[in-house]
């Protein structure tokens, strides 16, 4: 009797004694990996802030870029160029509820590569930052959102930018490819772009949701309309009276689409786009001022603007336009350059190119199809296209 | 009852040591550790050439290498994935010099090479004899399903300082407990002289059994390993210069949507290579929007001076 409890304690001492460390050996790993875990998050907030201060100033509820992304290994001068010459103050239409589900994105992908940004809705963050236009939330309310976002970018900003863009939290904007049309006016121009849509109006009007993008002077004349009460608010569908308003002023509505008829902005994702086969009673069909095209011809290789886009969807966005591509590849579609721009910057692999193409007798072989507007340099030309298969 | 405490005693100091001792050989953890992706440090990695390294080669030189750089792609299809085999017809494969479509069975809608063959390793053994017997000049092989889309450019980039007279099978390389294989659906490089040593071991039926092992039924992608691997040809992983994988085995939908959870105030640069290849499980639509994002859709005075020129195919759309 004795050796069994005997022999039985040591077992349930034993059982005891593994049970104990194996409990406080977890409490301590796992209260290391909670602090270490909470190291992280501070990290990771940390380095967010050094990162926002390095990217943008916050002055006056906008941010001002310091400069727009670059990537390494690119040749940006063209870029550069325009963003010094094209200013663009880019305002998001957003909301107090949308600013960590939508307007977050838009800050961290393409608004980056405006000028000046400003997030607007209808209560004042300074954090983020966002301005309060006092108005309440809601689609009834997108036309006074617009009318007093476009006046408090007049009164702050006028000096400071040449072209005035509206955009939602869900519109997706390649501003590079903006200023390569507006390169072509001047912001003294009375001129307004996006896409245009034709009924209601006698010049059309641009879609909202595709954003669109006033010149200085019609910013100026937009704003000198609501004091003289030529313009008012008609109503809350903002692209329409916003087209309205634009046509009494004597702001021409412009065509935003590339030299090959292409559309730049669109009321869709890529996808529909290109894709989608919309039933022909479609809103879209009767609204569209020039023909439309499905398939690959819907939308332009120097597209500005998607709409409908999600969270996912900027950053992918963002990976197409910015990041992803082809090694080498020459794009068959060459925009030309703005014509103000053309002397301004020698290309020196042109020159250097020649004198290689004249010692080695290599040449160029078949240059792409369409609107090959210059010849791009080919530093070693590559054998004739890839056949197509089967 | 003295004795039943010393021996409880004893009992609880050897239950701890037991303890201390099974933690300390890792067999046993107190702590769930993150399983974290250890293949990454047991792969064989073949990178992409830095520019630098492309600046030093001279203008004949570059010229060559581009010459040798021709990619014969073996797409698998089968009539069930109709849709797929279409939009693989109208998009990526059209920038391959040469593409094979290899189907298990024929199909009334599109043309392809009927192997007539239902199993996978069978087909695939079928389809790269093929491609070896009608290569012509062609040294770099990509062997993928319609499924994925393929970047050939990404590709011939990767491969470009690479001689094809030497074995190379790259693409995403996983370890499955000793073996380190390609996986298909990621997409498989072979150079000349590998796919050459291949077909030669194809006639082993030890080594490389046609039906494969019946025993134990291992993919088609690990059959190919297997086979390769008695002809000294190793997997290797393919990575831009910055160590970044190329082949990937999901959409990229869902690796931005990782990335934003991983990585939120760096999502794009923390996701995916500017010169990745591939991309899989895309559906039809996505990939004709893929086709759109690298071949059209780019921010203007942006240029890259690339040191190869690749054109467009001739007679096509959308890109």
């Amino acid at each position: 009797m004795k050796a069994l409890g005997s022999s039985f304690s040591f077992y349930a001492g034993f059982v005891v004694g593994t049970f104990t460390l194996y409990v406080f050996l977890r409490q301590v790993w796992f209260e290391r990996s909670e602090q270490a875990e909470g190291y992280v998050k501070l990290g990771v907030q940390q380095q967010q802030l050094d990162e926002d201060q390095g990217i943008w100033k916050k002055e006056r509820s906008a941010l001002f870029n310091l400069d727009h992304p670059h990537h390494t290994g690119e040749d940006s001068r063209m870029a550069d160029e325009l963003y010094n010459k094209v200013r663009i103050l880019c305002w998001v239409m957003t909301g107090p509820t949308n600013l960590e589900t939508k307007a977050r994105h838009v800050k961290y992908t393409w608004s980056r590569h405006c000028n000046i940004v400003v997030f607007m809705s209808s209560v004042d963050d300074p954090d983020f930052p966002t301005v309060g236009l006092g108005t309440k939330e809601g689609r009834d309310q997108l036309y006074w959102k617009t009318i007093r976002a476009f006046h408090y970018a007049y009164e702050h900003y006028a000096n400071e930018a040449d072209w005035f863009l509206k955009a939602d939290d869900d519109t997706y904007v390649i501003v590079d490819n903006l200023r390569w049309i507006l390169a072509n006016h001047t912001p003294d121009e009375p001129i307004y772009f996006g896409r245009r849509f034709k009924p209601y109006t006698k010049q059309g009007y641009m879609s909202g949701g595709a954003g669109y993008v006033l010149s200085r002077e019609a910013l100026r004349r937009f704003v000198e309309g609501f004091k003289n009460k030529v313009c008012t608010h008609t109503s809350s569908v903002e692209d329409l009276a916003m087209g309205q308003c634009m046509e009494k002023v004597g702001v021409l509505a412009g065509d935003s689409r590339d030299t090959a008829q292409r559309e730049t902005f669109h009321p869709f994702v890529p996808e529909q786009h290109l894709t989608a086969k919309f039933p022909k009673s479609f809103w879209y069909w009767s609204y569209c001022y020039y023909p439309i095209s499905e398939g690959p011809n819907c939308c332009s290789d120097v597209s500005v603007s998607f709409h409908y886009v999600d969270a996912t969807g900027m950053y992918l966005l963002e990976y197409y336009a910015y990041h992803l591509r082809a090694f080498g590849y020459r794009y068959r579609y060459q925009p030309p350059t703005p014509k103000a721009y053309r002397a301004e910057l020698p290309n020196p692999w042109d020159s250097a190119e020649r004198l290689k193409e004249r010692a080695s007798g290599v040449k160029e072989s078949g240059a792409g199809d369409d609107s090959a507007q210059e010849a791009g340099p080919a530093p070693v030309a590559a054998k004739d296209p890839a056949e197509a298969p089967v | 009852m003295l004795s039943e405490g010393g021996s409880f005693m004893k009992g609880m100091v050897m239950g701890g040591l037991f303890c201390l001792v099974l933690s300390l050989l890792g067999s046993f953890s107190p702590v769930t550790e993150s399983r974290t992706d250890d293949n990454h440090h047991h792969h064989h990695h073949v990178k992409a050439a830095s520019k630098d390294e492309l600046q030093q080669l001279s203008d004949s030189r570059l010229q060559e290498l581009n010459n040798q750089l021709q990619v014969y792609c073996v797409v698998m299809v089968q009539p069930k994935s109709l849709v797929y085999w279409a939009t693989a017809l109208d998009t990526w494969t059209k920038h391959c010099d040469k593409a094979e479509f290899y189907t298990s069975e024929a199909s009334k809608a599109l043309e392809a090479i009927d192997l007539n063959e239902k199993d996978d390793w069978a087909r695939l053994r079928k389809a790269l004899k093929h491609a070896y017997e009608n290569a012509g000049d062609i040294r770099w092989f990509f062997v993928a399903q319609p499924n994925t889309f393929a970047i050939i450019e990404n590709l011939k980039y990767l491969v470009l300082t690479k001689d094809p007279e030497q074995p190379f099978y790259l693409g995403k390389s996983v370890k499955s407990g000793e073996l380190e294989y390609v996986e298909l659906n990621s997409g498989i490089v072979l150079s000349y002289e590998a796919l050459k040593r291949l077909v030669n071991v194809f006639q082993d039926e030890d080594k490389c059994p046609e039906r494969g092992r019946q025993l134990w039924k291992l993919s088609d992608d690990k059959q190919l390993a297997v086979c390769l691997k008695f002809t000294g040809v190793f997997a290797e992983n393919g990575e831009d210069v910055h160590g970044k994988g190329l082949f990937n085995s999901k959409t990229v939908d869902s690796l931005i949507s990782e990335s934003m959870k991983q990585n939120p105030s760096n999502v794009v640069e923390g996701c995916c290579s500017d010169l990745a290849v591939t991309f899989s499980g895309l559906s039809a639509n996505q990939m004709q929007v893929m086709m759109f994002g690298v071949y059209r859709l780019r921010p203007y005075g942006h240029d890259f001076h690339d040191l190869l020129t690749f054109f467009p195919p001739k007679g096509s759309d959308n890109d």
